[in-house]
């Protein structure tokens, strides 16, 4: 066996998993002292957060392909940006109607209030109360996303500490918005956005980040949280602002691999990790593929919760509580994702020709009752009729996405299933699935078809199968009150400490969650450096 | 109420994307005597910053006439047989006291007995009432209507409005063609017919000063305006911006929304919203005539005493203590709180501020200390300034009560 930098054959820590939970992960932990070697199955790193060229001059994000839950503290403390990462906001965004209206979405609060008010001038006005409430509630949830969430059960220190603290933060938000927490938490988006407007499509538009990456529809409860958690980025201090990373999400994975091996730290892709390695009730190494041994005195876990301990790891040496929570945690998949090159700018009937709304996330969903008929398709083991996709075009904004006069095209779709009614997921349904997307598409742009170069269609089922997520659930696991905070992943296992000695785990699955918010690897990694005593 | 969804018919093509903000009917006259093209947007318009210098401006209204255009005023026409009631329950004022053809400036709260905003309610009619404010908010007049039988509609875009204040504004308004307006009293309103142009004029104002304020059609906005400039050439007229308007309304103690309080309707921080008690707006509470939005917190808070108050200050030296924290101490150890505006008062000679000040120490005549900035040719300098507390208004000539007005 090889010896790294001419140290001893034996890692302190081995990451399975180079998402960029574990790369974060990997980062704090080589930056504290301890030699880290991160494996990866694929020939390329970054997990979900990649961009791959698969078409001559373009490059996709394939998965992930906005910003804004990514912390501001672990793009600083680990100089992403000297590494490479450029976060670029962009603005505004639209709903196509059916009708041939639209509603467009402006920074300009002026051109908001009146955009808004040609569909309903009460909710152009209240607007700014729902603004209001969700900074509210964001703030409230903010400094918690890099925290440890505390077991309410135990008595150490640290967990009352820590229940304290929230406990305080909680009180401090005053009676009224108490109550607001605990409602907007459980309570379904229609019900919460009905609390606010009128307006179908103002609804409409303010939902699709409710149903993103879930397995729920707009009347769902549990689903308001999942619309809050979509605002609890900022950019530049500027909360609820999304952005493209130049390069395409990509360069957050890049950014962190170069700044995890500046540091001295070791990556090796095309390894997958077969299982880890248990002895005497301790995680010792990995056995790869190929059947190559890697010891280290910890491993971490970048993979979601079901695949870490369904998949590489035995049931003989985890508890069978355990092992059946895991079995049940809700990770299903409900998401699809269209990567396009296109010859030029589409055009769409419904928005104006000089409206830089096209420059946002672009939508055709124009009531939550079409929203929910897209989750019944889902339901029912198909995928939606008329699906709700989330489209945005990169390269009006980033060049390096596209050669000049052509764009690429980010369509994510939602809903398509993991498992289909009619049995399992094949090239011709796959075909048959990005059909469906770009004809709901084609229904607002009359020349979008004709400029297809090339799409890459990517279904849950591919999505499991590349990146790895079980069923290609993109949040590693749901994201409703039963699985978040203390719950999240396993009750009693949220502190990133699996129950075998010596294994960790840093994906998604783990407090806060997912979107590409690097905090899990980051709680995780401290967890870990804890044990060791390598930090406070 | 109409339960209607409240969209606007408009078929029109939008335009807002290419420019957010409206221009008042006055628009195209400002912009030809705005000598800086300094514009600031303002509840949805483009409005005059400073049309030659804030100081002329200025003194213009404390010694001629000075003209403002505050068409983005944001108005609400209130009707109904409820409308008197909902009023009265919407704000802390006796709304039942305002006689036909009076104004009365008010406050309202939310169920907190934090304030919403602040404005003007004009009686137009027996059942017909105008609520003016700073911003917009029919989403929570709508909500506080529920049970009442009253429309309510924003009718700020067709009416256009001008402020005419100072010493000759009277003279200049009769020379205008406002027959009898002499006669008006204090927040009195009346109707004129000036040479074909219908007026409605009211003797209110955001200067402290003797002043008017008339409210026309839109479409005869450029006749008056001209009209007005032309008759009141002689007694020095002038147009004037917002920030000279601002030094006016602080020497008058008027408070300015974003700027000496926020809406409880957009603060995010538990604690940054402010009761009327705290903005010392007590004479505007009537605890007497029922139930209103807030009345029990505002009691309860009333009872318990007030942690903190928005207070006059007098200010040693001579340079405005803008956004200068406030201690009980020169040290500067123990923080009491904040200043919200301030100017050197150029008609009172004082170095005023409206300021926030956490109890015991807004005390009439108690002494705080006021950390002040200077900036001397980029080189900083830190004063800590002796700050006393004192009555406002800090500006308050009789001539804004006397009826008939003099001429000069």
């Amino acid at each position: 066996m090889a010896t790294v930098n001419g140290k001893s054959d034996k890692y302190d820590a081995i990451v399975v998993g180079a998402g960029h939970n574990g790369l974060v992960a990997a980062c704090y932990m080589q930056r504290a002292g301890l030699n880290v070697l991160v494996l990866e199955r694929n020939d390329y790193i970054g997990g979900a957060a990649v961009s791959r060229s698969l078409y001559p001059e373009f490059t996709y994000s394939n998965c992930s392909y906005v910003c804004s839950l990514l912390r501001p503290e672990i793009m600083r403390e680990l100089e992403l940006p000297k590494f490479g990462l450029q976060i670029i906001p962009y603005e505004g965004g639209c709903t196509m109607m059916q009708d041939g209206n639209h509603l467009a979405l402006y920074d300009n609060h002026d051109a908001l209030r009146r955009e808004i008010s040609r569909h309903s001038k009460r909710d152009a006005e209240a607007y700014d109360r729902y603004a209001r409430d969700v900074m509210r509630q964001c703030k409230f949830i903010k400094p918690l996303l890099l925290r440890e969430p505390p077991d309410p059960t135990s008595f150490k220190p640290r967990d009352i500490q820590e229940l304290l603290y929230i406990g305080k933060r909680f009180h401090g938000m005053g009676e009224a918005r108490m109550y607001d927490t605990i409602r907007f938490w459980t309570m379904s988006a229609a019900d919460f956005l009905d609390e606010y407007f009128e307006s179908e499509i103002v609804k409409a538009h303010f939902a699709g980040s409710s149903i993103i990456g879930t397995a729920l529809g707009p009347r769902s409860p549990g689903t308001a949280y999942v619309l809050l958690h979509h605002y609890m980025g900022d950019i530049d201090d500027t909360v609820g602002a999304w952005g493209f990373a130049r390069g395409g999400m990509g360069a957050v994975s890049n950014s962190l691999g170069a700044s995890f091996q500046a540091s001295g730290g070791t990556i090796r892709s095309a390894a997958p990790v077969k299982q880890v390695l248990v002895r005497n009730e301790r995680a010792v190494g990995v056995m790869l593929d190929n059947g190559e041994e890697i010891y280290g005195s910890t491993v971490m876990s970048n993979l979601d919760v079901k695949r870490t301990f369904l998949e590489t790891m035995q049931a003989k040496d985890l508890p069978a509580e355990f092992v059946t929570q895991v079995q049940k945690f809700k990770i299903r998949g409900s998401s699809g994702k269209l990567n396009i090159a296109l010859d030029g700018l589409p055009t769409f009937t419904a928005i104006p020709k000089d409206s830089p709304c096209i420059r946002g996330d672009l939508h055709i969903t124009d009531s939550l009752d079409m929203m929910e008929r897209a989750y019944d398709d889902w339901k029912a083991g198909r995928w939606s009729q008329a699906p709700y996709v989330d489209m945005l075009l990169p390269s009006q904004i980033d060049p390096t996405m596209a050669p000049n006069g052509k764009h690429y095209m980010s369509v994510f779709v939602q809903y398509c299933p993991y498992k289909l009614a009619d049995g399992p997921w094949t090239p011709e349904k796959r075909k048959a699935f990005g059909d469906t997307v770009i004809d709901a598409i084609a229904r607002q742009s009359p020349d979008f078809k004709s400029l297809i170069l090339h799409a890459e269609i990517r279904t849950p089922w591919d999505i499991e199968r590349e990146v790895g997520l079980s069923e290609g659930n993109i949040f590693q696991g749901e994201l409703t009150m039963d699985q978040l905070l203390f719950n999240r992943p396993i009750p009693g296992y949220a502190q990133y400490r699996a129950p075998v000695k010596g294994m960790y785990m840093c994906g998604s699955s783990t407090h806060p969650g997912g979107g590409v918010m690097g905090a899990p690897g980051h709680n995780a990694a401290r967890a870990l450096l804890r044990d060791l005593k390598k930090v406070a | 109420m109409n339960s209607n969804p409240t969209s606007m018919a408009s078929s029109a093509m939008p335009n807002h994307y290419r420019q957010p903000l409206l221009q008042t009917p006055f628009h195209n006259r400002a912009r030809a005597l705005s000598q800086h093209d300094s514009f600031v947007a303002w509840a949805g318009y483009t409005t005059v910053d400073v049309f030659t210098t804030p100081e002329q401006e200025y003194f213009s209204v404390r010694n001629a006439t000075g003209v403002f255009d505050l068409t983005p005023m944001v108005k609400y026409r209130v009707v109904g047989a409820g409308a008197a009631a909902y009023l009265n329950h919407l704000v802390t004022r006796d709304v039942s006291k305002l006689k036909l053809h009076r104004v009365m400036y008010v406050v309202w709260c939310n169920d907190d007995g934090h304030i919403i905003d602040d404005g003007t309610i004009f009686r137009l009619g027996e059942d017909e009432y105008w609520l003016c404010t700073a911003e917009r908010q029919i989403d929570w007049l709508l909500d506080a209507a529920i049970g009442y039988d009253v429309e309510i509609a924003e009718v700020t875009a067709e009416v256009a409005a001008l402020a005419v204040q100072g010493p000759t504004s009277c003279w200049v308004l009769k020379q205008f063609g406002l027959v009898g307006v002499e006669l008006l009293k204090p927040f009195e309103l009346g109707y004129f017919n000036a040479n074909g142009i219908e007026i409605m004029a009211s003797r209110t104002g955001f200067t402290g000063d003797l002043g008017y304020e008339i409210w026309m059609a839109p479409e005869d906005a450029e006749t008056v305006w001209d009209r007005l400039m032309e008759v009141g050439r002689t007694r020095g007229i002038r147009a004037i911006g917002s920030q000279a308007l601002n030094a006016l309304r602080i020497e008058a103690g008027f408070l300015m929304p974003h700027y000496d309080f926020i809406s409880s309707e957009s603060t995010i921080r538990l604690g940054r919203d402010r009761s009327p008690l705290e903005l010392g707006f007590d004479w505007l509470i009537d605890f007497k005539k029922g139930h209103f939005n807030g009345r029990r917190a505002l009691m309860a808070e009333q009872a318990s005493g007030v942690k903190r108050r928005l207070v006059g200050l007098d200010i040693a030296g001579n340079k405005a203590a803008h956004s200068a924290l406030l201690y009980s101490d020169k040290a500067g150890q123990n923080e009491v709180g904040n200043v919200t505006s301030a100017m050197w008062s150029p008609t009172c000679k004082r170095n005023i501020a409206l300021a926030i000040v956490n109890a015991p120490h807004f005390a009439m005549g108690a002494t705080v200390w006021a950390e002040i900035y200077l900036n001397r040719e980029l080189v900083w300098e830190r004063r800590m300034v002796q700050a006393k507390v004192v009555e406002k208004p800090f500006f308050a000539p009789e001539r804004r009560r006397v009826t008939p007005p003099a001429d000069r």
